[in-house]
């Protein structure tokens, strides 16, 4: 219902969002809607693949974390509403591609070369 | 009360120019410090990857997970981010009471997750599984439970926000501190993507 109200306030009352990037800037139901759908349909497939169990452990793996990614990116976009047009989205852009690749470098290269040296160490 | 809503509405044409600046400049210093966050979490997901097979003899991530439960908790904080972004739309258009329901709805939905959360964790504690018991353990309880505490924050900042709101309206500043907490409320939902797909999803293969 109020979903139903938030509709009818865009169409009667477009002058309240002012200026016509507002609404690039801060999404509007449709936008948030088809993230939130996808979202379900990328957290619902993981799930079920791991509940039934039916493919072999690497696939499983691979796909699962593959799906998070896709996800991670659907909520950036349509939640967060990253993007690289508008001068505020670039700007928070750019600072999340950094903070990912130091997140990359600190946690994705631990994680490699402590599984290295236990693989060496044990085996 | 209501006037005062319309007095606040009525006045901020004049200052919309500069205020907009002036917006954009708090909301991406806190997109700074969501960043600088990430790589908090990030060193705890760091420390999760490298410890989680050390569980001491005790129970690994295969016999506690129940992901039927982290599924529910999973479909609560969706919805509410969801709900959230609602309730921004209707703050952006200057409709206080739709946008006061939707952070209601987005508030309970928080509170059903960090309920279930909580319940877990007592679950568990009293199970004799608590972070005393083994490293993996350890590295559950503080990467969950340091998501749980940011929801928690995020709760009662939507308290406060929820009040500001019924009193003074959606002034230019008030929707400011509205999309602030959007973007940490939409953060911790990624964050949680990554809770659920490494810690629960690959543990309980």
């Amino acid at each position: 219902m109020a979903l139903h109200d938030a509709k009818l306030a865009s169409n009667t009352d477009g002058h309240a969002s002012s200026t016509h990037n507002s609404d690039d800037a801060h999404g509007d139901v449709k936008s948030y809607i088809i993230g939130f759908i996808l979202s379900v349909v990328l957290t619902a497939i993981p799930f079920t693949l791991v509940m039934n169990g039916d493919l072999s452990k690497v696939t499983t793996i691979w796909s699962v974390v593959t799906l998070g990614l896709v996800q991670i990116w659907v909520h950036l976009k349509y939640f967060l509403h990253l993007n690289f047009v508008t001068e505020e989205g670039r700007a928070n852009t750019f600072s999340f591609l950094f903070s990912a690749l130091i997140i990359f470098m600190v946690v994705g290269l631990s994680v490699w070369i402590i599984y290295e040296s236990n693989a060496m160490m044990m085996y | 009360m209501s006037t005062i809503a319309t007095s606040s509405a009525a006045s901020m044409p004049h200052e919309h120019a500069h205020e907009e600046h002036h917006e954009n400049n708090t909301v991406f210093g806190f997109w700074l410090y969501l960043m600088t966050d990430c790589l908090l979490f990030a060193s705890f997901f760091a420390t999760y990857a490298v410890l989680f097979m050390n569980t001491a003899g005790g129970v690994s991530g295969k016999d506690i997970f129940e992901l039927n439960f982290v599924a529910v908790e999973t479909a609560a904080l969706l919805l509410s981010s969801i709900t959230f972004g609602f309730a921004m739309i209707c703050a952006h258009r200057q409709n206080k009471s739709g946008s006061l329901a939707w952070l209601a709805v987005t508030w309970a939905l928080g509170a059903c997750f960090i309920g279930m959360e909580v319940y877990e964790f007592h679950h568990l504690i009293e199970h004799g599984n608590g972070p005393q018991q083994s490293a993996f353990l350890t590295a559950f309880f503080s990467l969950v439970g340091l998501h749980g505490l940011h929801v928690t924050a995020g709760l009662i900042w939507m308290t406060i926000m929820f009040i500001e709101v019924t009193r003074r309206g959606l002034g230019e500043q008030t929707v400011t501190r509205l999309s602030c907490l959007s973007l940490f409320w939409h953060f911790l939902d990624i964050v949680w993507i990554c809770v659920f797909t490494v810690v629960y999803l690959m543990g309980a293969m």
